[in-house]
């Protein structure tokens, strides 16, 4: 069985819990937020991009970030709100890289405003940060033929740790999944890998990106079966 | 799979139980004091009741001790919980005398257990000092907090931050509530059990029988709001609200639903306000139900259309949980934890005044399948997140934390 998740073994089914914790920082205007992100841990940055999918909200969906969230919903910054909304964070290979591309984003807005808004204490920003335990389950998929069935057992976080975390996780842009099938038998089971790319895990819920996964995975199969 | 983990499983997925397995696993044998100033009553001990026997079924040494103390502890203890949360009281030099005796006295009767600990768990103030009575301590300390430390009164947190300061880590429900230590502060927000009585599923005949031992119409929209006769719960709002949506929905009911309030005085006077603002309306129902009226509550939050929990500043709300667990839209106040449940047009409506209840009570009982497409997604979000298993699995994840010191990612087994 492989040790990771990916190789010619069997997929290793892994599981993870994410725990927040304060870092001290917040912001009450576009000025404070900036200077906090230049300050904040990197494990903020995982946090307000990442962890959101694990945290029970119902937050506009098209603001695929904390910030973007809070600068569109509480600062009423629209420009703003959609520049950091497109900010990908997987095309970045550091967090470090990511931080500067957000201080640069608020930067520009900030020279751009007379007066940069700011918001009342109850709507402040909270900067936090994500500490994540990642267990293995025990389970493990010995073919990509097994996949449907054994997707429906995968957790909420499971899904986090193989399709969202594993983007940040891995450095090659990939999810945990569409690894092993591409390095257990990528020929075979390409339509698989290929629908499996086009999920973007940072546009549903979990328990709906499971199900994406599944259709994914079930629509391949069938183009392989053909 | 022992039975009780069956039963969650029924209710929470298969693949949280193994979720919890998984994370306890490594843990087994983990020696796990919680420590508090209650056995029954209170949202700590509605928690620990279950939390604990549930860590002992995966694999845990886990037990709950309770501190005993007088009448002049918990006078002491009161004034705290009070302080914290902002009332400018100061406790006296004789009141903190009693205070850390009663800390001393206890540390002496549970020092076995406390000494020999992994991980001890102190819930609230009361007992906090407890920790520097047991010099001899082995394991990770952790203080959690319930109360909302926003805005303390500064004289009292001033005499409780050395005491906490000290533990290896806090838990607090909202990062609203935090207030700045020298430890990390992780955020675990609270939970409700499914399987309680207070949650549980009824049968329709029980909430009929509810319904008409109180004289509820179930031909007529009902709303309902659960909570103490208290300012901050603003029931005089909750009140006008009814009064203004009643002018376009003629037949609304509505209940308030509290604990009797004999031992609080401002609850009687509350009480009293709200008894005169509704007058002689026979469409309100004023109900102080005793405290183990959980089935009661349950089947009254059932029987309702729409729950309303107009608080002007709350803790976490739990009584928000439990109406969107039984499939209810809620109308909540723009506060606390309610912030963190309540979702406009997915979960209910967060206002600021009674004419936004209103104007949301009125929408929602003109919108039967709004209201009741808002039910189903909101007790799948307290399935997804607010149910008892999610809170352990942050408890074993923390256990994890501290056990392997501060990192950001720790791969377990």
């Amino acid at each position: 069985m492989s040790a990771g998740t990916t190789g010619p073994g069997p997929f290793c089914v892994m599981d993870c819990s994410i725990l927040a914790r304060t870092t001290g920082l917040e912001a009450q205007s576009l000025r404070e937020l900036r200077d906090a992100l230049l300050a904040v841990d990197p494990a903020s940055l995982y946090y307000h991009f990442w962890g959101g999918l694990l945290r029970p909200t119902f937050d506009d969906p098209e603001y695929m970030n904390d910030f973007a969230v809070w600068v569109g919903r509480d600062l009423r910054d629209g420009q703003l709100a959609e520049r950091l909304a497109m900010v990908d964070p997987v095309v970045h290979p550091t967090l470090e890289d990511l931080r500067a591309e957000l201080v640069d984003l608020c930067d520009d807005r900030l020279d751009a405003l007379d007066g940069p808004a700011w918001v009342d204490r109850r709507r402040r920003f909270y900067f936090l940060a994500a500490d994540i335990v990642v267990i293995p389950t025990g389970r493990s998929v010995a073919s990509p033929d097994d996949l449907p069935a054994a997707l429906a057992l995968f957790s909420r976080g499971a899904i986090f740790y193989h399709f969202v975390d594993a983007r940040r996780r891995r450095d090659d842009d990939r999810d945990d999944l569409r690894a092993w099938i591409e390095d257990h038998d990528g020929d075979t089971y390409a339509p698989v890998a290929a629908r499996l790319a086009a999920v973007d895990p940072f546009q549903a819920s979990l328990a709906r990106l499971r199900q994406q996964v599944i259709a994914a995975v079930e629509l391949g199969l069938a183009e392989v079966a053909r | 799979m022992s039975g009780l983990l069956a039963r969650y499983a029924a209710v929470a997925g298969e693949d949280v139980i193994e979720q919890l397995r998984g994370l306890a696993r490594p843990l087994a044998g983990l020696r796990v004091v919680h420590v508090n100033s209650t056995r029954v009553g209170g949202g700590v001990a509605e928690i620990l009741v279950k939390l604990v026997p549930f860590l002992a079924e995966l694999g845990l040494r886990a037990t709950w001790e309770v501190i005993e103390g007088d009448e002049r502890f918990y006078a002491c203890t009161k004034l705290f919980h009070n302080a914290l949360q902002g009332f400018p009281l100061t406790p006296t030099a004789a009141q903190l005398a009693v205070y850390e005796r009663t800390n001393r006295d206890n540390a002496e009767s549970l020092r076995p257990a406390l000494r020999d600990a992994d991980v001890v768990v102190i819930h609230d103030p009361q007992p906090a000092y407890l920790r520097e009575c047991v010099p001899e301590r082995r394991g990770r300390w952790v203080w959690r907090c319930h109360i909302d430390l926003s805005h303390p009164h500064r004289p009292v947190w001033r005499y409780l931050l050395p005491r906490v300061a000290g533990f290896d880590a806090s838990i607090f429900s909202l990062p609203d509530f935090v207030q700045r230590l020298p430890h990390p502060c992780y955020l675990i927000p609270p939970s409700i059990d499914p399987l309680s009585a207070k949650n549980i599923e009824l049968e329709p005949a029980e909430i009929a029988a509810v319904r008409e031992r109180f004289g509820l119409d179930p031909a007529r929209y009902l709303v309902t709001q659960v909570s103490r006769f208290d300012r901050f719960k603003d029931p005089l709002g909750v009140v006008r609200a009814y009064r203004l949506a009643k002018l376009h929905v003629p037949g609304l009911q509505l209940v308030l639903a509290g604990g009797e309030a004999a031992d609080d005085p401002e609850g009687a006077e509350v009480l009293r306000e709200v008894q005169t603002a509704v007058g002689d309306d026979p469409d309100v129902r004023i109900l102080l139900l005793p405290a183990d009226a959980h089935r009661t509550i349950n089947a009254l939050q059932r029987a309702s259309d729409l729950i309303l929990q107009k608080s002007t500043r709350e803790g976490f709300g739990l009584t928000v949980t439990e109406g969107l667990w039984k499939g209810k839209p809620v109308i909540g106040g723009n506060v606390g934890g309610i912030r963190l449940q309540v979702h406009d047009h997915q979960t209910g409506f967060l206002v600021d005044t009674p004419e936004g209840a209103a104007l949301r009570i009125r929408y929602l009982l003109s919108h039967p399948r709004i209201r009741e497409r808002m039910g189903e997604r909101a007790r799948a979000f307290v399935q997804e997140h607010y149910l008892l298993t999610r809170h352990l699995v942050e408890y074993l994840a923390l256990f994890h934390c501290l056990l392997k010191g501060r990192a950001q990612r720790i791969e377990v087994g």
